[in-house]
């Protein structure tokens, strides 16, 4: 366990330095600005459009790092060969995916917090005072958290036979079908034949991020069912899961050239 | 590294068939959520342009969730469909040419709970755009009328088919159907013409379907009627209400015994008409058993749907 | 108890559009390395002199045969805690500096924490980077990340080193400090195993060396019997270009620059060359026996049919064949 800690942190680092915080300033200067000019706009929904706005960059900003990053976790170290030094110690490989894993998972929830902090300074300025409603944010954000968590595991998983491009592309497109995906179930359920079976099992195994994308009611007050909240962890726990066991299934039994 | 392979294959199957079982707990605890997410949304201006083009798709996406919503809740035969409105006007407002949904909105933005939203208004505007996105679309106009024909604004109703006769391409029966509306607004020859011409001018299965209740409504309504004169004139010979069929047929009636879903009426000895099964039968004016208002709704039914808080 | 053993380790690959044909990187490979060698492994560019390392790495496996290091198999998770290994034109972690990188390595190989400074910062002197070891090695010179790289194959102590061609890109200096540093690893009783296709410092450092060309095992000899075989020539320098037709005559290589004259004859020729040369009066140079060198071994070696395991005792390898590789691609 204390390899993967290891590579975790290594990760970590290398994500850091990386300059990707710098994003959290392009941020923070984007939530300021926006509040300055909401107040200035539109009058009765500020609150209504700064957390829509702030919530929205935070989920956006940490797909997009899940995404390139991710990709590059292993494809990278596999091309420029610093696998080869790794993997000639006693690291076992499976622990090597791991520790990546953790450490960019590691990145995203250090990040999003940060930008959390940012973005409840910014609701506090212009609301001044917080109501009970505004805890059902950090449920939105837990939620994103969760996102991030899945797609990290799709993007790692890509990582492990596909070279960065091409990983991004289908990243990204799982992306965008997962955020779709009741809309697919939907349609799975009034096909017939063979085309139903199909749509069935690809609505099952795209990731449901729909569910996960309560920024809109959450933003509107609505509150969240207790048991959404379980099994929604659950399901971004067991889906990661899979995609990492894909990831290191793949790397274990290839040659690397 | 075979116990490796086999742990990890393991890990992934058993992980998977997991996820998609909580999968499904998951959508029974998301009912409607797709649906009820547009009436958060601020306006579909907005998500028109963050859609980053791909307004079509979308539009399709949204189009689904409405008929879909509109289907589940039906079935449940719910009292409120306030994201009716907003899937259909969001759907529309990214592809305006997308005609079915305007067909969809006009008759079930219109109709009264629970066989529709029960917001008129929003289904005249709804179809107003779609026609002025569309002026070559004279089938809309059949659906403009038959919404004001439903409130009873014959007027209204003949000015649609009016206009809508004034589409090159427009059928002829759009200039009669003017006539018609204008004479005998209330007439329920004039109410089937108008829903046979529906059924003709949409391929939306839900809209077909909902026009053959119509007409079965319709058919009901006049056979009832019959009856209910023929009832009324072997009492005035006999002196009593007929008991069974056989006596009004002996006694030289003819007509539809049976209801267009195949059920028999039902004579009651206080000389009326019932049909069997009203829930079968929606949209129907007469033969309802006493308590029962046209939407088969009683009185109490009725009241709590006007004080349902919106959601 | 051998450091390093193959018995019939082989590696193909399937290649083509749609992987149908396959090619063979690497013949049945039996190979024994004793502890405390250091072990040459020459052949040209492209003869699998990687592949054989990379083999022996674990990163790739097997179609056949097994190997082991230090009486263990090369899947054994306990082998990598005491070997060491340099690839071939190697990067890292550019967003590192040197004392990083070793930190990071030796936290993998498990080095504990008291000794970890300690070690990190002799093996940083003693490859000469102490100075540079806080800089990032985005900016580190060719010569500087080779050290760097046996700095992080040496951290751990390991019993056997695996280079994979150390001296590749460097300038001579460079490739004299990593000569040192071989001789320097030898002297502490480990085991080197090199690549390399530079014959001239094989020649200079190796115990052993094998000749591998297009996968197949050439020739395996010590090298000190190599220089101590004589060839059976000799070479005459002398000035005086006209006894050159007389020695020629005896079968002699000749180069003349100016005056001076070089021949390289057979031995048994000697008396006869010197009475030509004493008949014409011509002032002798030097006359100096010709060795046999590495380079002629290694020629003679790629053009001669392959071996198995030549000049060796051959063991077989003992237990189940390895579990990962067999017909794998």
């Amino acid at each position: 366990m204390k390899q993967i800690a290891v590579v975790a942190t290594n990760t970590f680092r290398e994500a850091v330095r990386d300059r990707v915080l710098y994003n959290l300033i392009v941020f923070a200067l984007l939530l300021v600005g926006a509040s300055l000019l909401v107040g200035v706009v539109s009058i009765g929904i500020e609150r209504l459009v700064l957390i829509n706005l702030g919530l929205t960059a935070i989920w956006l900003f940490g797909i997009v790092i899940a995404i390139f990053i991710g990709i590059g976790l292993v494809s990278k170290e596999i091309e420029k060969r610093t696998l080869y030094t790794v993997l000639s110690r006693p690291v076992r490989r499976w622990q090597f995916v791991f520790g990546k894993y953790c450490g960019l998972l590691g990145t995203l929830a250090v990040n999003t917090s940060c930008m959390a902090v940012g973005f409840f300074v910014a609701l506090f300025c212009l609301t001044r005072h917080f109501q009970r409603a505004d805890a059902w944010l950090l449920v939105a954000i837990y939620f994103v958290v969760l996102q991030f968590a899945i797609v990290t595991a799709l993007a790692l998983l890509f990582s492990s036979f596909s070279t960065s491009l091409e990983s991004a592309v289908y990243a990204f497109l799982l992306f965008v079908i997962g955020t779709f995906s009741e809309d697919l179930r939907s349609f799975a359920q009034a096909a017939h034949g063979a085309v139903r079976v199909v749509a069935t099992m690809a609505a099952y195994l795209v990731p449901n991020l729909a569910a996960l994308n309560v920024i809109l009611p959450v933003a509107h007050g609505q509150p969240l069912p207790g048991s959404l909240v379980l099994y929604n962890t659950l399901y971004a726990g067991l889906y990661s899961a899979a995609a990492i066991a894909g990831a290191v299934l793949i790397l274990e039994r290839r040659d690397l050239k | 590294m075979n116990r490796i392979t086999a742990i990890f294959a393991a890990v992934l199957v058993v992980s998977l068939t997991a996820a998609g079982l909580v999968l499904q707990r998951i959508d029974r605890l998301r009912a409607a959520p797709a649906a009820e997410e547009a009436l958060y949304l601020p306006s579909a201006r907005v998500l028109k342009r963050i859609s980053l083009g791909c307004d079509g798709l979308l539009a399709d996406v949204y189009w689904t969730r409405a008929v879909q919503y509109f289907g589940g809740k039906h079935f449940q035969r719910a009292r409120r469909y306030d994201s009716l409105a907003p899937l259909l006007e969001i759907a529309t407002e990214l592809d305006p040419h997308l005609v079915v949904a305007y067909q969809f909105g006009s008759i079930f933005l219109a109709q009264q709970p629970p066989e529709g939203a029960g917001q008129p208004e929003k289904a005249v505007s709804l179809v107003e755009r779609g026609i002025r996105a569309n002026p070559a679309e004279w089938r809309l106009y059949y659906n403009l009328a038959w919404i004001e024909y439903d409130r009873r604004n014959y007027a209204a109703a003949s000015r649609a088919f009016e206009r809508g006769a004034q589409v090159p391409g427009a059928p002829p029966a759009m200039g009669v159907m003017a006539a018609t509306t204008a004479q005998h607004g209330g007439e329920m020859e004039t109410a089937r013409l108008l829903w046979t011409q529906i059924f003709n001018t949409t391929e939306d299965k839900t809209v077909r379907a909902t026009a053959i209740k119509h007409l079965q409504a319709l058919q009901v309504d006049e056979d009832i009627a019959h009856w209910e004169t023929a009832v009324r004139a072997y009492r005035a010979v006999a002196g009593r209400y007929p008991e069974t069929w056989s006596q009004l047929l002996l006694a030289g009636w003819r007509g539809h015994i049976l209801d267009p879903t195949g059920r028999p009426y039902r004579l009651k000895p206080d000389g009326r008409i019932e049909v069997q099964d009203p829930d079968q039968l929606p949209f129907i004016t007469r033969g309802l058993p006493p308590g029962r208002d046209a939407w088969g709704l009683t009185p109490e039914q009725r009241k709590a749907i006007q004080s349902v808080e919106p959601r | 108890m051998s450091a390093i053993e193959t018995s019939a380790l082989t590696k193909s690959y399937r290649t083509g559009f749609w992987r149908m044909a396959e090619k063979c990187a690497l013949q049945p490979l039996t190979l024994a390395v004793e502890e405390g060698e250091v072990f040459g492994y020459l052949g040209p560019n492209g003869a699998g002199k990687s592949t054989t390392l990379k083999l022996l790495m674990g990163l790739i496996f097997p179609s056949g045969g097994r190997a082991k290091i230090l009486g263990m198999e090369i899947d054994d998770p306990r082998v990598k805690a005491q070997i060491g290994f340099l690839p071939e034109q190697p990067y890292f972690y550019d967003y590192l500096t040197a004392r990083e990188l070793l930190e990071y390595y030796a936290r993998l190989s498990s080095v504990p924490a008291r000794e970890r400074r300690r070690r990190i910062e002799a093996v940083l002197s003693r490859v000469g980077l102490a100075e540079a070891a806080g800089v990032q090695l985005r900016k580190y010179s060719k010569g500087m990340l080779q050290r760097a790289g046996i700095a992080q194959a040496i951290v751990h102590e390991p019993r056997v080193v695996f280079l994979d061609e150390p001296m590749s890109g460097l300038d001579p200096i460079g490739r004299r400090e990593v000569r040192d540093l071989i001789q320097q690893l030898k002297e502490e009783g480990k085991t080197v195993f090199f690549s390399t296709h530079i014959l001239a410092d094989a020649e200079a450092l190796c115990d052993r060396v094998a000749v591998l060309h297009r996968g197949q095992l050439r020739g395996v000899e010590v090298v000190a019997d190599l220089s101590r075989r004589m060839s059976g020539k000799v070479e005459l320098v002398w000035q005086g270009s006209a006894a050159v037709p007389a020695i020629q005559a005896l079968g002699a290589e000749i180069h003349a620059t100016g005056e001076t004259i070089r021949a390289v004859l057979a031995e048994r020729q000697l008396d006869a060359a010197l009475d030509a040369l004493r008949g014409q009066g011509a002032r002798l140079t030097s006359l100096t026996p010709v060795r046999v060198t590495l380079e002629e071994y290694f020629l003679e070696r790629l053009e001669s049919p392959p071996v198995r395991g030549a000049g060796l005792e051959v063991q077989e390898l003992a237990g189940p064949p390895s579990s990962r590789g067999e017909g794998a691609r």
